[in-house]
Order: structure tokens, then sequence, then C-alpha cells
């Protein structure tokens, strides 16, 4: 990832910030410009989403690319957030205790890096939900 | 002084490891290492875990418990001495994930482990002249200590949060006072990934000498002595310096305990002394004054009076507390130790 790639979406990679369409009620993650059901009528506005979800599916990666083979092996799972929309993100626990319907919430981690001199990435990750 | 506490936060790694699984890598009696430093066991970042995912952690605890408007801070000051950067401020990356930005000021603070209370004072100079609103002080660490130095049985990762006003405070922060000397007891050169230390010289000219003058300088210019505290906190880089300062100063064991949190975490360096003051607010009644006196090696004290508040109950459960994040730990192996703090170079 690019310095300029990584801060246009920085502030969507921090907090899940998205959109929610006025006119449907539908809301977006990654954020867009269009609703895609609404069409040349949407009305997105940008909508913070509170970072509480559940696993709808996950794998656990042995054989990564050669930016996460330091982390191998991790969970990665597709997360459905309360409000809706699903998203693929790393769920950081035990292994044995991943599970289809797990309760997670959003944690800030660090994502990986350019290489040992080059910038750092942080941004969202998801945890077990230990508080209601 | 009116300004205080308006909310706080803390945020402990989940894994830990014992001493007696360090004591076995380097041949040491791990029975000698705990009943000396009265540590059993400590907090180990995650592989994806450092300074800034620590501090934000914290930081976004700390916004949580008392519903604080991130907009309304206008300075963050984070204090470390393991900022990942060199030059890129870790308080930036703060500001920006708990949506304090752009219109703030913000600053890394570095003084050993007392960069955190440094960075409350600074906080509290800026509320109290009505610069700002509210201020955002943090102490992070995930602290080094070298394969096989004495450090390493402790040097542990966590960071606690305090956001500094003067309304809705939950625990007034009656006066602060330091004691600051050049006093080469413990540092890090540039570059070099491990700190150096002057051995048995950090106990009596550092730790002891900064911790008592403060400590005394406070209670002299506000004209208190131990028995006008419920509960006391001192720089723990172990269980044992504590507990003796706290003699000497004339504070009891039962004083001390609900923030003596070393046992069970480790040294969290610029989180320390902090981790403890939040341990002792998460149980501490309206009415209760605390006494809270941090050490950085370099070498200075920051010694804070605290008057709690009837807030503190509104905002109790906000957030976890200290210990619910000490609860469940994951114990982790040396090697898998080595691996997550980054000591083995591939």
């Amino acid at each position: 990832m690019t310095v300029a790639r990584f801060w246009r979406r920085l502030k969507n990679l921090y907090n899940l910030i998205g959109t929610h369409c006025e006119k449907c009620g539908e809301y977006h993650y990654p954020p867009r410009n269009l609703c895609p059901k609404c069409r040349r009528s949407s009305r997105t506005v940008p909508f913070k989403f509170k970072g509480l979800g559940e696993v709808v599916t996950y794998t656990i990666i042995h054989s990564s690319t050669k930016d996460f083979e330091k982390q191998t092996p991790y969970i990665l799972a597709i997360i459905k957030l309360n409000e809706g929309p699903h998203l693929t993100s790393q769920v950081i626990c035990d292994h044995k205790d991943i599970h289809i319907g797990m309760k997670v919430r959003s944690a800030f981690r660090k994502l990986g890096e350019e290489s040992d001199k080059g910038m750092l990435y942080y941004g969202t990750k998801f945890v077990p939900l230990v508080r209601g | 002084m009116k300004s205080g506490i308006v909310s706080y936060g803390a945020y402990i790694p989940r894994y830990r490891i014992k001493i007696e699984e360090i004591a076995k890598v380097w041949g040491d009696n791990p029975n000698s290492i705990i009943d000396g430093l009265m540590v059993y066991e400590k907090s180990v970042p995650d592989m994806d875990e450092d300074t800034i995912t620590i501090a934000v952690e914290a930081a976004r605890n700390a916004v949580n418990r008392a519903n604080v408007n991130p907009e309304k801070i206008g300075a963050v000051f984070t204090g470390s001495e393991s900022h990942p950067y060199a030059v890129k401020p870790t308080s930036t990356i703060v500001a920006e994930a708990i949506g304090a930005t752009p219109n703030l000021t913000a600053a890394d603070f570095e003084f050993a482990c007392k960069a955190g209370t440094a960075a409350m004072q600074a906080c509290v100079g800026m509320t109290e002249s009505d610069m700002i609103e509210l201020g955002l002080a943090i102490g992070a660490d995930v602290s080094q200590g070298a394969p096989g130095d004495a450090l390493e049985y402790t040097a542990a990762a966590g960071g606690v949060a305090y956001i500094i006003g003067k309304e809705n405070i939950l625990a007034k922060i009656e006066s602060t006072y330091s004691f600051t000397t050049d006093t080469p007891d413990f540092w890090r050169r540039e570059g070099k990934p491990y700190p150096e230390h002057g051995g048995r010289f950090t106990g009596e000219p550092g730790y002891f000498k900064h911790v008592t003058s403060a400590a005394r300088g406070l209670m002299e210019r506000m004209g208190t002595k131990p028995s006008d505290y419920k509960y006391a906190i001192f720089h723990q880089p172990n269980g044992k310096f504590p507990t003796r300062v706290a003699k000497m100063l004339g504070f009891s064991g039962e004083q001390i305990k609900p923030g003596l949190v070393v046992s069970r975490l480790g040294n969290t360096y610029s989180g320390s002394c902090m981790m403890g003051l939040a341990a002792t607010l998460d149980i501490a009644k309206p009415g209760d004054r605390i006494f809270m006196t941090a050490f950085g090696s370099g070498a200075g004290s920051d010694a804070f009076s605290f008057s709690v508040t009837d807030r503190i109950d509104e905002t109790r459960n906000g957030a976890p507390s200290v210990e619910e994040l000490l609860a469940n730990p994951i114990y982790v192996d040396y090697a898998t130790y080595a691996k997550h703090k980054g000591k083995i170079k591939l």
C-alpha cells in the first residue's frame, strides 16, 4: 500500500466509517458515493459503525502472502456488522474459540508495514466481545 | 485548582508470560526472582500490538467511560519510551482514531516511566489557563528488556489514558508537585533496541530519592500527611520498591494494596503508576483522597493529590476495569514471547 493510498483510506480504517442511504435506509462499508439500490436518487451520508457484529464464516490461513507470513496461522473471517454490512477482517483470538455466530467487537491493531524503514499501517481488526 | 479527571481508560494485552518460564531459559532461580521482585507474571503484546494500538484502545475506553465528546479534546499528549516512530507522533494517530482531529494540539512525551504523568501535568496547565476545555494524557508502553537482562522479568505492555478538564470531574486534582535532577540511572541511546541501566544505582539515588522528595514536597506544600489519604500509588517497576517507599513515607500496606497491580502485570513503564491509579479509581468511593507519585529514570518524580467526587459512581461501568483487563490471560512460552516482542530477527 502506498503512503497516499493509506492516507486516503485512513479515516475508514481507523474507525468503521461507511455510508448510510437516507432514502432506503441501507448501510454500506466501505463507503459508497451512490447507494447501489437507489442509484441516482440515493442520499448517502457518512456513518460511523459501532464496531459490533458477529462471525458469518471464517477460515484459518496457513499459507499467506509475504506481508502476513509472520502472522500465520491467522483467522480471516467475514463479519456481519450489527447495522447490516459484511466485511472481511482478521479475528484475533485463540483458534479453538472461533466459531460461526461468535460475537465480536472492533479493535485498533497494526495492519502491516511498508518495510522496516517504511511507514506503519494501522486499522481495524476484530476481537471476541467480552462486555455486552 | 479546579481541574480534575473527567474520565479514564486502561488497556492491557491478553497475553502473559510467567517468571518461571523466563527463568528457565536463562538458568535463574525463579523463586528468588519472584521473592526479590514480587512479580509473578507480566503482560506481553500481541504480534500486531504496539504503543500506538495500546494508546488508542486506552483512549477509546476513556472516551467511552464518561461518554466524552472527543471533538472537545483540545490536546493529546502521549508519554512513552517505546513510540513506534522516532519521528512521527503517536499522538496524531491517537487523536485521529478517537475522532478528536483537527482542532487540537498534539505531541509525544518521553521521560522514562513518568512521561504519562508529565502529560497529565501539561493538560492540567492548559485546562487551568482555559487554553483548552479537555486534554487527553496517555501513558503507554511495550517496554523493552534485553534477553537475559534483569529488566526482562518485568518489562511489560499496557497503557492508561486520562481526560483532564474542569467540569464533570470524577476526581479533583488538589495539587501536583515535581522533583527533578540529572541522574543517569537508566537510558537508551538513539537507535538501540534495549535500554541500559545502572543496576543497584537505580535504587537509592534514583527511585527512592526522587519519589520520597516529590511525595514529601507535595505533602509539605499542602499540609497533608499519609493518614489523610485512603489510598496511595507509587511507581511500580517491581513490587518491592513501592512497598518499601510507602513504608518510608508512612503509608500502610492497605493504602497501596488496590493500586499495586505490578505482581500480575509487570512494569508498564509510562503506564505503570497511572495503571495503579486506574485500579484504585475502579474501587474508590466519593470523598476518598488518593495520593500518587510517579517516577521516571533520568530522573524525576511527579506527585499528585486527588479527591474523588460523586461522579465516580456514574462512570464506574462505562469501560473495562483494570481487574477485568487482567482477567482470563493467555499464557505463552518464551519462544512465543520472543516472537511477539520481535526479539527473533529473521
